[in-house]
């Protein structure tokens, strides 16, 4: 099952970059299109960061991972590269664990 | 230009090893994770996949939202076609690259023949760093027994914080990731994981659609 999205997800993901190299510009240029794309990452990159911060399963939960996420704030305002805001929220994590 | 390319594809290439450590800690086997890098090729949403999976969504939760997030690839499509005029086959080469970082490298040039080389070069260096990265990030954790003990749990979020700060230099995006978080978290006990994702998707969808009218 997890192949069949693999392979589907990643299908829709080069049909989407060939659409805009192919298609007629005027018809990804209307108002509406151009007002929403650029919306969705934000949405659902922040949807994201949320859920899995926040839940276990269908649980709201608030553990080791929101310290984390904290120190990973803290990272990124401070404009450190991806990899460095990646293992400082590990570390917290499991530091936090085994304290 | 070229070596703003090769710095830009080995920075990523740093980030694709913690790619490939989420992917197989999130239960996707090592020659899945690869093929991701090799045949999704554009980062955001392969984390959004491999994180809805981990976090026990299903995953076509996981490849709609991987999708939705690559819908951002089709508008650099439309600026990148006039600046890399590529026919034929080279199209279906090229259409592979049209990401975030081949896309700013190369509407970033005067002219017309540097945007097509900073669009090459960058594209096909990211290819081969993302690609190294992601195999050895899987390789090296895929023989962990317990990814919470490195608190890779954690490391998700994080990446999405890091892809998503970029974005957020108004205010209209900063309101509008506030307010999708919320409602991610608010609809997430009664809806089956991954479900939120596609709930805020619709509402920013019909969001857009809305501003415009005013």
């Amino acid at each position: 099952m997890i192949w069949a999205g693999v392979l589907v997800a990643s299908a829709a993901c080069y049909g989407l970059k060939l659409a805009g190299l192919s298609l007629p510009a005027r018809w990804l240029q209307g108002v509406g299109i151009q007002r929403t794309v650029p919306l969705l990452p934000v949405a659902l990159l922040a949807a994201l960061t949320a859920t899995q911060t926040f839940s276990s399963g269908q649980h709201l939960v608030l553990d080791a991972r929101a310290a984390a996420l904290g120190v990973a704030l803290i990272a990124v305002l401070l404009r450190a590269p991806f990899i460095v805001v990646i293992v400082v929220a590990a570390a917290t994590a499991a530091l936090l664990r085994f304290l | 230009m070229a070596r703003d390319g090769l710095s830009i594809a080995v920075a990523s290439g740093a980030y694709a090893l913690s790619f490939g450590a989420i992917s197989t800690t999130s239960g996707l086997s090592p020659l899945q994770t690869v093929c991701l890098s090799v045949l999704m090729f554009t980062g955001a949403s392969q984390f959004a996949l491999v994180g809805i999976v981990g976090s026990g969504g299903s995953v076509w939760a996981g490849a709609a939202t991987a999708a939705l997030l690559g819908t951002r690839n089709a508008l650099y499509g439309v600026r990148l076609s006039s600046l890399l005029n590529v026919r034929g086959l080279r199209r279906f080469g090229a259409a592979h690259f049209v990401i975030d970082e081949t896309t700013a490298m190369a509407i970033a040039r005067d002219a017309a023949s540097e945007s097509r080389f900073a669009f090459w070069v960058t594209g096909l260096l990211l290819f081969a760093f993302w690609n190294l990265g992601t195999f050895i990030g899987a390789l090296a954790t895929s023989a962990l027994p317990d990814p919470k003990v490195l608190g890779l749990d954690a490391a998700p979020p994080a990446a999405y914080l890091a892809l998503l700060a970029p974005r957020l230099r108004a205010r209209e995006p900063l309101a509008i990731a506030l307010a999708a978080g919320l409602v991610a978290l608010l609809c997430l006990p009664f809806v089956p994981a991954g479900v939120p994702l596609l709930i805020v998707a619709g509402l920013v969808a019909v969001y857009g659609l809305i501003a415009r009218a005013r």
